[in-house]
């Protein structure tokens, strides 16, 4: 068995639309140790969510592979989709709509258990109560129902949920991005602690910056359902090699009176992911635009160990 | 936690679903209604002072008496008497009647909407013929084809009603499907069977709720309708709908024979609205407390 606990090579996601192929995510490549984070970041519709939903079977991926503890589950189905389940789960992004109106926050933790294990009521009664002390909800909430807590809390129902049954990796589809600031931090944290506990590997989707910061060892960059960059995070903050990272980083605010940073301003329409045509996708909002990148697609390459970027003149703009 | 607790854990939440329909109060109001047509029904042979057919032709189109409380029929039948016993089979037919419809036609709306595509196509467009048949039309073909009866016309007049709760929950199946705790079900592993009952039916609930306390009204008539062309009860036996049909000839000469089977249906349906609307909003947990 690899080293790695999953990896993707080439993964595609296409949808079939009235006015032609949405290419939702085409062509990510990337591999993740267990207990590790990988990061993707990218702006609204690059199509983070679909990979991400695309890794936990949620949707069956267009070509490529994914290999998960040695066994490639791309097709997987039956009795194998069943078994992976209890190894690969997910955090949605809305707390509010990714529980059950209807079922007590008792019932919503229990449902992973009595779909999957064999404890007996008991044994489960039991685990339902630890998971809830893991994420830190108050044993006096068990009979709450989703609508009687805030954000924060019904988040922490959805990990726990997603813990119950024992996974090495899980997919946080922008985990914090429905909450408020001040509990954010609280739900990485957590994340972070169980993360330590468990030795969970995540993939972690989100487009705020300082967040993936904060959780990622590696960060991979996305645009336009193509990935532009995948480096470790700390390197990927002091030196971008593709521009729309750049752009993408030089939004983030910088607190300081004496440091100013440049703000690059994207100008340009986004290319529509139906039918892209040849070239660079990132060509028509790039202000280091040659001919060669709107005649010719770039290829993902190694410009420095570690660093992979997809761009025509990685190595120049770095 | 103890086995013992949770016991209790799980009676403390039965009692508190009975504390709040007790304390809404429309819904009070049907419930004791119900009950009171319920208990009337089974014990019928006890409260009803005459037998259903006995018949005195020396008192015939009585009004109202101390003797017979609601007046006598056309045969000389106490109309009270036959009104209770008639319960008996007007309420079966209603609520079975009803439970064949919304289970049928639930399920297979429920399928349609899950599935979506061909499976839906192929479903609604099937339930859009169903649909065409005028639904009084459909459940006398069935019951010809079944033979007459109580059973017969039940199955039949659940079927013929079946189309428009297809219909109904196909829609609310729709919207609710798309939440995201459906992905997050299937996440943890659920199937299809487990998807639509255990996470989709309980939330598109409601429209069903109000849809089948209106059926039943509607069940009782179609009943009546059948009973007159005899496919449904067969005479002497007392049915309301059948009991209206059957007076309808003296509606301008003699009103108490149309008029207390008319009013007991209309109580029933009352009751029955009251009691849906009020389960529906206990059935909510949003709306508690």
């Amino acid at each position: 068995m690899s080293e790695y606990l999953m990896e993707v090579k080439d993964l595609k996601k296409y949808f079939k639309t009235r006015s032609g192929m949405l290419h939702a995510v085409d062509g990510v490549t990337f591999s993740l140790r267990p207990g590790e984070t990988l990061g993707v970041v990218g702006e609204s519709g690059c199509g983070k969510s679909t990979l991400g939903r695309t890794l936990v079977k949620l949707l069956e991926p267009t070509e490529g592979q994914i290999l998960f503890e040695g066994e490639d589950i791309t097709y997987a189905r039956g009795v194998q989709l069943k078994r992976l389940r209890t190894r690969i789960q997910m955090i949605f992004q809305d707390p509010f709509s990714s529980l059950n109106p209807r079922k007590t926050v008792r019932e919503s933790i229990l449902e992973p258990l009595k779909l999957n294990s064999a404890l007996s009521a008991r044994q489960r009664e039991e685990q339902v109560l630890e998971l809830m002390n893991t994420v830190g909800l108050a044993q006096r909430l068990a009979h709450s129902y989703p609508h009687e807590l805030d954000g924060g809390r019904r988040q922490r129902i959805g990990i726990a949920r997603a813990l119950a049954l024992n996974p090495a990796f899980i997919v946080c589809d922008e985990p914090v991005s429905a909450l408020d600031v001040s509990i954010q931090a609280q739900i990485l944290n957590l994340m972070q602690d169980v993360q330590e506990d468990q030795h969970l590997a995540y993939l972690f989707i989100t487009h705020d910056l300082s967040v993936v910061r904060h959780m990622a060892n590696q960060i991979l960059v996305m645009y336009l359902g193509q990935m532009v960059e995948l480096t470790s995070a700390d390197v990927l903050f002091e030196r971008q090699m593709h521009p729309y990272t750049q752009a993408l980083l030089s939004a983030i605010p910088v607190p300081s009176l004496e440091k100013r940073r440049q703000r690059i301003i994207l100008r340009g329409e986004i290319t529509s992911p139906i039918n892209p045509p040849a070239g660079c996708r990132f060509a028509p909002r790039c202000p280091y635009v040659t001919e060669r990148c709107t005649a010719q697609t770039p290829e993902l390459y190694e410009a420095a160990p570690g660093h992979f970027v997809a761009c025509h003149r990685g190595g120049e703009v770095g | 936690m103890t086995e013992l607790s949770m016991q209790k854990r799980r009676s403390s939440r039965r009692r508190e679903f009975w504390l709040r329909l007790c304390r809404n109060k429309a819904a009070l109001i049907g419930m004791v209604i119900l009950s009171v047509l319920i208990i009337t029904a089974v014990f019928a042979p006890i409260i009803a002072p005459y037998h259903y057919d006995e018949q005195n032709y020396q008192i015939t189109n009585q009004l109202p008496s101390l003797a017979h409380p609601l007046g006598t029929d056309n045969c000389g039948r106490d109309i009270l008497s036959r009104l209770i016993y008639g319960s008996r089979v007007s309420l079966q037919i209603g609520f079975i009647a009803v439970g064949i419809g919304a289970a049928v036609g639930g399920l297979l709306g429920a399928v349609a909407a899950f599935y979506g595509k061909a499976v839906d196509n192929i479903i609604m467009r099937c339930i859009d013929i169903v649909l065409a048949i005028p639904s009084t039309l459909l459940a006398i073909s069935i019951s010809a084809a079944l033979g007459p009866g109580l059973t017969n016309a039940m199955i039949a007049i659940g079927i013929g009603s079946a189309p428009n709760y297809a219909r109904i929950v196909r829609a609310s199946v729709l919207t609710v499907k798309e939440q995201e705790f459906v992905e997050a079900a299937r996440c943890v592993g659920a199937s299809d069977a487990y998807i639509i009952l255990r996470e989709i039916l309980p939330n598109a609930l409601s429209p069903i709720i109000v849809q089948a306390t209106l059926g039943v009204a509607s069940a009782i008539l179609s009943a009546a309708a059948l009973s007159f062309i005899g496919l449904g009860i067969q005479p002497p036996s007392p049915e309301w709908g059948a009991m209206l049909s059957a007076g309808r000839v003296y509606i301008r000469d003699f009103w108490p024979i149309v008029t207390f089977p008319g009013v007991a249906i209309m109580i029933t349906i009352f009751a029955l609205n009251l009691f849906g609307d009020g389960l529906r909003d206990v059935l909510d947990p949003k709306l508690r407390r």
